[in-house]
């Protein structure tokens, strides 16, 4: 069955705290922290972006699945931060993997769902054997206009799944997605920074889609939460994936594993891809999970997963848990924060 | 720098992955890519070979006048590595605090932007190394 063959996650090393945002703003720092449930944000420095998050990501999912890179038959980025308009981030990725030429690849943008969205593309080829490997990445450097509420929350990081049919790590028992046309969030062509429309975000966006989602992925396979030992949802803050949780049913147990952001920020793209990561570093063969993506514009995409015994063997998990890389970090100010994220005009 | 784009293109295989060269006849490897091998001259048979991707910090300095392009960097450090196979490669050190760099610190390769050709030209991403 097709599945995950490898996967790897990447966080920037700079954090900037809540804290230290609020206090260039004249705003309380605890209390939006505390309302957000976020601490820090993961911050790209001066010389990184997306492309550099995926490279990171996708060579360390390479790795674990001890695969040929020439066997990735496609492969594809999902981010809406893309270094260039108009040039694909897949194809450099592709040639800094050594995956080039025979393979087909292209860069998805869905909000934070675009990497999900890869996920779904590389099972529908690997499984008509179309493809024997699929690499879906999601990246991001998520930008916030200054002193807007979403410049506390937008982080950076990347994630990678390598998807096939041999070896997995976790089968993808089932996927199942729901989608409106709900203008929750948006950047225009050519526009700097995304606009969203404030608390809309939440019931009709964000609770609509991921509820809907995970509940329609119950009924197709006859499941209920009391069958998952995990479940991540995407996490554009620390409180809704606990709200969407609880409203389940899920004991917040089962989610502690892969919420990251409270740690991290809003890594877009990548977010609900790191936490099924961290999520991936510790269960157990037979276990199974619940991911369930979503993007703004908008939708989700809801995926069972049962891990195997083939995660248990050598070298199938990075090296380094996502819970203890995010460890390795470096503080730093507002100042240094618009530097390296080049809001300072001149730059 | 203005129409770089041949330039970076044509690096990008060994930018991207430290892809050098090897003479299958003296066994030597070299690091950027060499098209003949200046031990054997005409005996010599180059072919293309992934540069290992750790190694020690063998000498590094910091550069505070930076050239252009690289004016917002500053400080930052610069280094020159030993892979593991002995061969020697100039890199920007990042992600490393002041503390870690020290003459024989382990270093590994990353995936980092170079420079790029202002707002609207080609980026050149490549290799820097950390401190690990």
């Amino acid at each position: 069955m097709v599945g995950i063959v490898g996967y790897g996650a990447y966080v920037p090393r700079m954090r900037v705290k809540v804290a230290e945002i609020a206090r260039v703003w004249g705003k309380d720092g605890g209390r939006i922290g505390e309302g957000l449930g976020i601490n820090e944000k993961a911050v790209a420095s001066f010389d990184e972006d997306s492309c550099t998050f995926a490279v990171e990501a996708s060579r360390t999912a390479v790795k674990c699945a001890g695969i040929n890179p020439q066997e990735i038959g496609a492969l594809f980025v999902g981010s809406e931060s893309k270094p260039y308009a108009v040039k694909p981030t897949a194809t450099m990725v592709a040639e800094a993997l050594g995956a080039t030429p025979n393979l087909t690849a292209a860069d998805l943008e869905f909000a934070c769902k675009a990497g999900t969205a890869g996920v779904q593309a590389c099972m529908g080829m690997v499984s008509s054997g179309m493809i024997k490997y699929g690499l879906a990445v999601g990246s991001d450097t998520a930008q916030g206009r200054p002193n807007d509420a979403l410049e506390y929350s937008a982080g950076g990081g990347g994630a990678a799944l390598l998807i096939g049919k041999e070896k997995t790590i976790a089968e993808i028992d089932a996927t199942y997605s729901f989608t409106t046309d709900t203008p929750d969030f948006w950047r225009r062509q050519h526009a700097e920074f995304p606009r969203h429309a404030g608390r809309f975000t939440a019931e009709p966006a964000y609770f609509k889609h991921v509820l809907s989602a995970a509940k329609g992925l119950f009924e197709r396979t006859g499941t209920e939460p009391k069958d998952y030992d995990y479940a991540v949802f995407h996490q554009p803050n620390g409180k809704f994936p606990l709200r969407a949780a609880k409203t389940l049913g899920f004991e917040e147990k089962k989610i502690k594993q892969g919420l990251i952001t409270p740690f991290i920020g809003n890594t877009y793209s990548a977010a609900a891809m790191i936490g099924l990561s961290s999520v991936l570093d510790v269960a157990k063969p037979g276990q199974k999970i619940l991911v369930v993506s979503y993007g703004s514009g908008a939708g989700s995409d809801a995926f069972k997963l049962t891990v195997t015994n083939e995660i248990e063997k050598t070298g199938r998990r990075p090296c380094v848990p996502v819970l203890k890389a995010i460890e390795d970090k470096t503080y730093i100010d507002y100042s240094a924060y618009i530097k390296h994220r080049r809001k300072i005009k001149s730059l | 720098m203005k129409n770089a784009t041949p330039l970076i293109w044509r690096n990008s295989a060994d930018r991207y992955n430290l892809l050098g060269s090897h003479c299958a006849t003296c066994g030597t490897d070299y690091f950027p890519e060499r098209v003949v091998c200046p031990k054997c001259r005409r005996k010599g048979k180059i072919e293309p070979k992934q540069m290992p991707p750790e190694g020690k910090i063998y000498s590094f300095t910091q550069v505070h006048a930076a050239p252009t392009g690289f004016e917002h960097e500053t400080p930052y450090y610069i280094a020159i590595i030993e892979l593991a196979n002995g061969v020697k490669v100039l890199t920007q050190l990042v992600d490393s605090p002041d503390e870690k760099i020290k003459i024989g610190a382990t270093a590994r390769m990353c995936f980092r932007r170079v420079f790029e050709e202002g707002d609207e030209g080609i980026i050149a991403y490549g290799f820097k190394f950390k401190v690990v």
